[in-house]
Parts: C-alpha cells; sequence; structure tokens
C-alpha cells in the first residue's frame, strides 16, 4: 500500500452538533435565481454583449438626447461654411484637425471658408449644416422606424405564431401556407410595392417594414407554441377551465419570451437596414428630414473628395447593426441552458 | 417523391398566381397613367393611347388578358420606354444579374464554408475570435456601404478593377464580392455552430480512435454532416442577393434586373414593376423548391410527405 494518508488521530473524533449544522448538504449555498435572473448574470459574463448594450444605450440617450440639446440645429444652412471636414479641436491627425488636399496639397479648410473658430466635429456637408447634428437625428429617424415597425411586426407575428400553433390542425396548415406565399417574394420587392401606394413617408416605411417582417417572428413562435403546448402544466390549466386567451397570456407568452427577445434583437437591425436602403434608393426619407441611409446616399456622391461625409453615417450604421446582432446573440447564448460557461 | 414534386408544383403555381393577382390590384390602385404629357393631348389621342396599353377595357378584362399574357411570359408593354415590351427589358437584363448573382452565392458559400470550418477546427483560439469578427462585420456592413468602399479603394485606388459598367468578367468581381459577404458570413457563422456540434459527437470519436487523420475526420465526417442544415439557409440568401442587387447594381451601373425595379420604381414604370415582381417571386420560389427538394436527398432522415416542418 503506497498510497496511505498519514491522517492524525483526532480527525477520527466523532462531530459536534455545531459542525453537523455546517454541513448540512440540504442546504443551497448559491442564493436560487429566476430564469431571468440567471440570463442576466450570463448576459453580463459576456464581454461583447456586454459592450454592445452600453454602446447601445450610449447611441440611444445621445440620438434621442439631440432632441433637446443638439451642437447645433441639424437644419440649420451655412452655404459659406459647406463641405468642411471634420475638426475636434487638440487632435492635430489629418482627417480630424480641419484640412483637406485640394489640388494636390493640404489646405485648412476651416481658415479658407473663414471659420477660424468653429469647431464642425464631424464636418459639414454641402449646404453646411452641422454633420453631427444630422447624423444624430438620422439616427434618431432611423432608431424610431425601427423600434416602431418592430414593436408592431412583433405584436403581429407573435399573436399569429400563437394562434396558428394553439389551433393546429387545418387552420395551422392554412396559415402557415400564407407565410410561405408570402415568403416567396423578396422583402423588398414588397415593401416598395407597399411604399409606392401608402406615398413614401416615415408612416409608409413604419407600415410597409411591419407588413413584411412578421413571419419570421411567427414562424418561430409556432414552432415554441407546438411544443409548449404539450406540457403538463397547460394540460394543467385547461382542466381546471382557464379559457385559451388567459392561457396564452398567463403560460405561453412568459415560455415564449426568450424566443421573442431574441428575434427581435435580430429584427431590428433588419429594420434598420431596409429603412438606410429604402432612403438610399430615393423612395425612403425625403429631405430635410434625414435617416442614416439619406444621409449615407448624400455622402456617397462626394465620397471621391470628402470621404468623411459617408465614413461617418456609415460608422454608426455599423456600430448599431453590429451591437444589435452582438446582443442577439448574447442573448441567445444567455437564455439557452445548455450554454457552456 | 413523384407525388410530392407534383404537390410542391401546384403550390408554385398557385403562389405566382396569388403573386399576380395581388399585383395587379395593388397596380390598378396606384395613380398615374401612360401619358407624358396629358394636357396637350386631344381626347382622340389619349383614348387611342389607352388602346395601345389595353387601358379601355374594364379591369377583371385587363387581368384576365394580363394573367393569360404573364402564362406565356408576356408582362405587357412598358410605360417608360413605349414600344418596348416588359419581357424584352427583362430578357435583356436578366443575364448580369443572375451571373452576379449565383457568383456571389458560389463564392459567398464556398468560402464562408472554409472559414467557419477553420473556425470550430481551432476553436476557442485566436483563429477562432478572427473568423468570427470576419462573420460578425459581414453581417453587419450593409452591401452598399461595403461596395462604395470597394468601389473607392480597389477600384479607384488601387486601379485593380473597372470601377462600373458592363463587360466580361473583369467587371463582375466588385459587385460579386459585395453582394457575396453577406452569404460568407451567415454561412460561416452556420457551418462553425454546425461543426462545434458535430465534433463532439461519438461517431467523431469513433473516426479518431480508427486512426483517421485530422483531415480524414474533417473532410469524411465532420464537414460533410455539417454541410447538410446549410441548405437551409440557401433560400434567406437569394432573398439577401436579390434585396442587395438592388442597390449593388445601381452603384456600379450594371445593367440587370436591380438596376431596372429601382429605375422603375422611381419613374412609376408599372408593368415593369409588375414583371419584375413576378420574375422575383419566380426565382425564389425556384430556390426554395429546389433547396427543399435537394435536403430531402442528401437527408433521408427527412421524408418528402409534402407536409410542412
Amino acid at each position: 500500500m503506497a498510497d496511505t494518508a498519514k491522517l492524525p488521530a483526532d480527525s477520527f473524533k466523532p462531530m459536534s452538533a455545531d459542525d453537523r449544522a455546517a454541513l448540512d448538504s440540504e442546504k443551497i449555498a448559491a442564493p436560487s435565481l429566476t430564469f431571468m435572473q440567471d440570463a442576466w448574470r450570463r448576459l453580463k459574463k459576456n464581454k461583447g454583449a456586454w459592450v454592445s448594450l452600453i454602446l447601445l444605450a450610449l447611441i440611444f440617450i445621445f440620438a434621442f438626447g439631440s432632441a433637446i440639446v443638439s451642437p447645433h440645429d441639424p437644419n440649420q444652412v451655412h452655404p459659406e461654411y459647406a463641405n468642411l471636414p471634420s475638426k475636434i479641436p487638440g487632435i492635430g491627425i489629418n482627417g480630424f484637425n480641419g484640412t483637406l488636399v485640394q489640388a494636390g496639397q493640404r489646405i485648412d479648410a476651416y481658415k479658407q471658408a473663414g471659420a477660424t473658430g468653429a469647431h464642425y466635429l464631424m464636418g459639414t456637408d454641402y449646404l453646411g449644416r452641422d454633420l453631427l447634428s444630422r447624423v444624430l437625428y438620422g439616427t434618431r429617424i432611423s432608431l424610431i422606424i425601427a423600434l416602431v415597425a418592430t414593436l408592431f411586426d412583433l405584436t403581429i407575428g407573435v399573436t399569429y405564431g400563437i394562434f396558428s400553433g394553439w389551433k393546429g390542425g387545418r387552420v395551422d396548415t392554412f396559415m402557415q401556407r400564407i407565410i410561405e406565399i408570402i415568403l416567396s417574394i423578396p422583402n423588398l420587392v414588397v415593401i416598395v410595392l407597399l411604399i409606392l401606394i401608402l406615398k413614401p413617408g416615415m408612416l409608409s416605411i413604419i407600415i410597409a417594414i411591419a407588413l413584411t417582417s412578421w413571419t419570421n417572428m411567427a414562424r418561430l413562435v409556432r414552432a415554441q407554441t407546438l411544443e409548449i403546448k404539450e406540457q403538463e402544466y397547460i394540460l394543467a390549466a385547461r382542466t381546471l377551465g382557464e379559457s385559451s386567451l388567459k392561457i396564452a397570456f398567463k403560460h405561453l407568452l412568459p415560455n415564449l419570451s426568450s424566443v421573442i427577445i431574441i428575434n427581435t434583437m435580430f429584427t431590428i437591425p433588419s429594420a434598420i437596414f431596409f429603412e438606410a436602403t429604402l432612403s438610399y434608393i430615393g423612395i425612403g426619407i425625403s429631405s430635410p428630414q434625414a435617416s442614416l441611409g439619406t444621409l449615407l446616399n448624400d455622402g456617397q456622391k462626394n465620397f471621391q473628395f470628402l470621404p468623411y461625409q459617408m465614413w461617418w453615417p456609415a460608422l454608426v450604421l455599423c456600430i448599431i447593426m453590429l451591437a444589435f446582432n452582438l446582443l442577439g446573440d448574447g442573448l441567445r447564448d444567455a437564455f439557452d441552458p445548455r450554454t457552456k460557461e | 417523391m413523384a407525388k410530392y414534386l407534383a404537390k410542391r408544383i401546384f403550390y408554385l403555381i398557385l403562389t405566382l398566381f396569388i403573386v399576380i393577382t395581388v399585383t395587379f390590384f395593388l397596380m390598378k390602385l396606384l395613380p398615374g397613367t401612360p401619358l407624358t404629357n396629358q394636357a396637350k393631348l386631344s381626347q382622340s389621342q389619349i383614348a387611342l393611347i389607352y388602346k395601345q396599353y389595353g387601358l379601355d377595357k374594364p379591369e377583371w378584362q385587363q387581368y384576365l388578358l394580363y394573367l393569360a399574357g404573364a402564362v406565356k411570359g408576356d408582362f405587357g408593354t412598358s410605360f417608360q420606354f413605349s414600344d418596348q415590351p416588359v419581357s424584352y427589358l427583362l430578357s435583356s437584363r436578366i443575364g448580369p444579374s443572375l451571373q452576379i448573382g449565383l457568383q456571389a452565392m458560389v463564392v459567398g458559400v464556398v468560402l464562408g464554408i472554409l472559414v467557419g470550418a477553420i473556425g470550430a477546427m481551432r476553436q476557442n483560439t485566436w483563429v477562432d475570435t478572427t473568423t468570427t469578427v470576419v462573420s460578425i462585420l459581414g453581417i453587419s456592413i450593409p452591401s452598399f456601404v461595403l461596395a462604395v468602399l470597394l468601389q473607392y479603394y480597389l477600384g479607384l485606388k488601387a486601379q485593380l478593377f473597372p470601377i462600373a459598367e458592363w463587360g466580361g468578367f473583369i467587371y463582375t468581381v466588385l459587385p460579386t464580392l459585395a453582394l457575396g459577404a453577406t452569404p460568407l458570413a451567415e454561412s460561416a457563422r452556420f457551418v462553425r455552430t454546425e461543426m462545434v456540434d458535430v465534433l463532439s459527437s461519438d461517431y467523431i470519436e469513433l473516426a479518431k480512435a480508427k486512426g483517421l487523420s485530422r483531415m480524414g475526420v474533417i473532410y469524411h465526417h465532420a464537414l460533410r454532416n455539417s454541410l447538410i442544415p446549410l441548405i437551409t439557409i440557401v433560400g434567406p440568401l437569394a432573398v439577401n442577393i436579390m434585396t442587395g442587387s438592388m442597390v449593388v447594381e445601381n452603384i456600379f451601373s450594371i445593367p440587370g434586373i436591380g438596376e431596372q425595379f429601382v429605375k422603375s420604381v422611381l419613374t412609376n414604370d408599372y408593368p415593369t414593376i409588375m414583371g419584375l415582381t413576378i420574375i422575383y417571386s419566380f426565382m425564389l420560389c425556384v430556390v426554395l423548391l429546389f433547396t427543399d427538394i435537394l435536403y430531402g436527398i442528401v437527408d433521408p432522415r427527412i421524408r418528402l410527405t409534402g407536409k410542412a416542418n
């Protein structure tokens, strides 16, 4: 016996009552967490998702805060200050110091325009409007469109999905056929047709996006509902005589919440993308209103000479899309108990 | 199989019929006529132009005529280019769109498989992180932003590729890259997730235990099984490419149907818009049908019973 442990004699003494109480095997040491608390804890561990959440919060605060306090009026035209590049005080790097290359030479655009005292952090556009204010304003419009459209599409999609899954049978088959037909036309084509009928504008973009993008949500919710409705607690609720509506709200919705939240995180960026595409094509938001898409469209015209006019809105758009995607991924992992920690 | 196919083709025709009907009546809701200078035309001239476009008949007759024409591939006459049948306009433009779309799909999916597989093989290392970052960026950057950047940096600055126009393979490179980014990113993400799952399954352990080489295990067992579910995202990717092509074709001035769609929307060319809507949904239906059948063939666990899901 080579591996005999040498234990001191006093480790064989009987346990005292206090020791026994401390070693209670039935006691649960960690605080018990609800599903949402657990998900939140896991989300906080995911660096990408956590950073995205903070970034999104900041973007929301700045975009909506600019409605009250804006660095400049986004629609104030200053023709004499047109096309000034970015100038951030204290930064001397070319591209952020108010200089630009003209006819092969780097010149100070602010001096040339006679605006030596002014600082436009993101520069100005072709009408001399402050680009930072316009980007904030555009972000706000884009976010409003995306959020309202998502809210509608959430309502339609979840209701449709629960109804279809709950009813089952022929109703379900018929409702799924309708979805298949909608899915067999590219989304953007339908959105464009709807906007033509509703006349371009913010409201029609919201309606068009909401009416076309609920299918995905409906499918996911239906699949989950089919699974959940076979569970015992639903049977119990039915046996106790709960109405279908009450079961849907009290039992189905809470159990579907993770699917719904995750899918929403992917619906919002796609709505932002659709809005940007529409405005970029020229049937979205029209001037003097601005969205990220119209700013990109304006910026793209001058990209060769004034690249900053497209870089800034493009950067903001990409950050928003990236953050929502990362947050969606993070939430999916957080809600999935199988995720390894 | 034959029964399933017949059923699917019946649904395809039904879908197209509904699409045609809905678009036709939606278009009738819109204001606008093919007349460009209404005030200067006499009553008889207007009547003649209406007759030329078949707008003199009651709407239900127009609808039936349109339906009969659509079956034969005749979508009426363009409002914008008088005397040009829509079918001619579209058939001369579909080539470039198909070429770029297919190239983007093939390049995107093949590279995506590669990137995803490499990421899964080196799970939780810097290689994996890099490939994940690449794929999340590909999903987050809209194709039209990428298109402008590619056009400027690779086309104008580096002079590697022509910046616009159409005429030969070299002209397709930039649009293909711009459109292929999303399929690349999506399929890379998909393949990585699938492959991580597959790599931890028992039959991979068995293959390793048999003494197969690492590449043998990856190629014969892991990759093949990870790729089957990839077929399901081909449909959504096709939608993505069609959507992207509308803007990307505009940026690179490619004479394709995406560019035509935007042009027709901006000029209220209703017959062309209708024709394009039908073409788009036809293409998508065919892709969906094709992927469903393919899925049934490669994965014998899926029974083609004609039931959805």
